[in-house]
């Protein structure tokens, strides 16, 4: 029989100790924007977090926004044919990309293949004593390290969320218009006429560029307050891509009854 | 503090989580000089380390460097401190994404606003003074533990440090690399005008090449003394250290309750 005592203890241990990640991790962005004039003054060292964040990414973001949107294309159809109204399927792919899918399915596929690497390069790093050293040697692992990595997920988020959508619509235009033989004036005219740019496309963009520090904010805190270990570092890197993926999901919640709250 | 030391560390209190580590330390270590700083795995060499460099800040006491109170300073006054600080790590610590030029290049590049040409020179002469210059374009990953370790050694001095600390300089390593290693401390230490603090438990090495040995047991500094008086010393505690003994002050035995309570099951479960 558990001793309700010693649960009662370890469940006031155990959400103290959360609550102290939770303030750590946010003086550590507050450290972090502290110390990013480096990341703008020396640009070529974000510039390589963008590559490796980003253009490294671009392979599994176009390939999923592709199947994402040939699905969307074909659910879609088979809905709208019910109803008589397959000429809204444009309309249908777009917003659903724009403002859902486009920015939550690419931060997840970012955070599993960019936020993931991110954490594993820092974690090894100070496994190895690569930060101490750096540390060592005055200059700070914050504004040389974890900085450029913050700011090259935060950059690269919303457009690899921009690409994503863009191969959404098209992959539902290849099979709604090329394959099921929609008309291909109205996929397009729908679609022009029924998304608004301010209300839709920009509200996605925030959405992404929210997930984009989030999952950034994750990535390198995880990373940084791994224990040197190698099953520490693999145990941050999971924690990585779990607290994003729910962190994301959570946001995308509190965002859309936020932005789209009249629309009902 | 006379102006020949360099370092000078004053009832020195350092702990982790409540666990005292170091116990009131007193050293001081005179310009110009090798020290190591010897001792069990544990007894809080490394510590001591971090504690002159400003990693750790200490419970109570004090470290001087060059006249300044190292534990009193701000993140800004530490960098300023630590560009006069060479560190080099028990396995090297070589930034794996750089070449082994460029890691020697990275202090300079942080630094100092060198031309590219002087910057090359620069670093091709640290490379030089340990051997390795023609090795500048491999990476970490293509040396030995040994080449590593003396890549590491270039970088560590690149800015001409006062100050050079070794953290463990000899482990892992064969006897031939550990020869040069030896020998390269004790050299650039003189060719730059230095002054160096080896942390190691390497007795037979360091009586070599050190001016001074301090050994440390429990956290306290329980004998010192020059390479000579060292081998001539009858403390147990250095004799047991000196002789590599199983047994003596430094127990074999990790502390236990007695067999015989353990086999007869008189002893509490954890």
């Amino acid at each position: 029989m558990p001793d309700p005592a010693k649960l009662l203890r370890q469940l006031g241990q155990a959400t103290t100790d959360r609550i102290w990640r939770l303030g750590f991790a946010a003086r550590f962005l507050f450290a972090i924007v502290r110390y990013s004039g480096a990341s703008f003054r020396r640009l070529p060292l974000t510039l390589r977090e963008i590559y490796f964040s980003g253009v490294l990414s671009l392979v599994i973001i176009i390939v999923s926004g592709l199947f994402v949107g040939l699905v969307l294309g074909l659910q879609g159809y088979e809905t709208l044919q019910r109803y008589g109204s397959t000429e809204a399927l444009g309309i249908l792919v777009a917003l659903s990309l724009t403002r859902e899918l486009g920015p939550v399915v690419a931060a997840l596929l970012f955070a599993s293949r960019a936020g993931s690497s991110v954490t594993a390069e820092i974690g090894l790093m100070k496994a190895t004593e690569q930060l101490k050293a750096m540390d060592m040697m005055a200059v700070n692992p914050i504004a040389r390290v974890v900085a450029p990595r913050f700011w090259g997920g935060v950059i690269s988020m919303p457009l690899l969320a921009a690409l994503f959508s863009a191969m959404g619509v098209i992959g539902g235009w290849l099979i709604g218009v090329v394959f099921i033989g929609v008309d291909d004036g109205a996929f397009w005219s729908q679609m022009q006429s029924g998304v608004d740019f301010r209300y839709d496309i920009v509200n996605g963009v925030i959405k992404s560029f929210v997930f984009g520090i989030a999952v950034s904010l994750i990535a390198v805190f995880e990373g940084y307050d791994s224990v040197p270990t190698a099953e520490g570092v693999s145990r941050a890197i999971t924690r990585t891509v779990v607290t994003s993926a729910l962190t994301i999901l959570a946001l995308d919640f509190l965002l859309t009854s936020f932005m789209f709250r009249g629309t009902s | 503090m006379s102006d020949d030391t360099l370092v000078d560390i004053r009832e020195l209190h350092f702990g982790y989580d409540g666990r005292p580590v170091l116990q009131g330390i007193n050293m001081q270590i005179p310009r110009g000089k090798v020290v190591a700083i010897m001792g069990g795995s544990g007894c809080g060499k490394t510590t001591l380390l971090q504690c002159i460099s400003g990693q750790l800040r200490p419970s109570s006491g004090a470290v001087g460097f060059g006249g300044s109170e190292v534990s009193r300073m701000s993140l800004a006054e530490l960098y300023a401190l630590r560009r006069k600080m060479g560190m080099l790590f028990q396995f090297g610590a070589l930034f794996t994404d750089l070449s082994v030029f460029e890691n020697v290049a990275f202090p300079l590049r942080e630094h100092t606003a060198l031309s590219e040409q002087l910057i090359r020179d620069l670093v091709l002469m640290k490379l030089e003074a340990v051997g390795l210059r023609g090795a500048h374009r491999l990476m970490p990953s293509e040396l030995s533990g040994g080449m590593a370790r003396r890549v590491a050694l270039a970088r560590a001095v690149a800015l001409d440090p006062m100050l050079i600390m070794y953290d463990e300089p000899f482990t892992g390593l064969d006897p031939i690399a550990l020869g040069v290693i030896g020998q390269l401390i004790r050299k650039l230490n003189d060719a730059l005008g230095a002054t160096s603090i080896m942390v190691t438990h390497d007795i037979q090495e360091s009586l070599l090449i050190v001016d001074y040995i301090y050994f440390m047991n429990g956290g306290q500094v329980v004998a010192q003394g020059t390479p000579d008086e060292i081998r001539a010393s009858s403390d147990p505690f250095v004799y047991q250290f000196v002789h590599a003994a199983p047994d003596g002050p430094v127990h074999f035995d990790y502390p236990a309750p007695s067999a015989r309570d353990a086999y007869l099951g008189r002893v509490a479960r954890a």
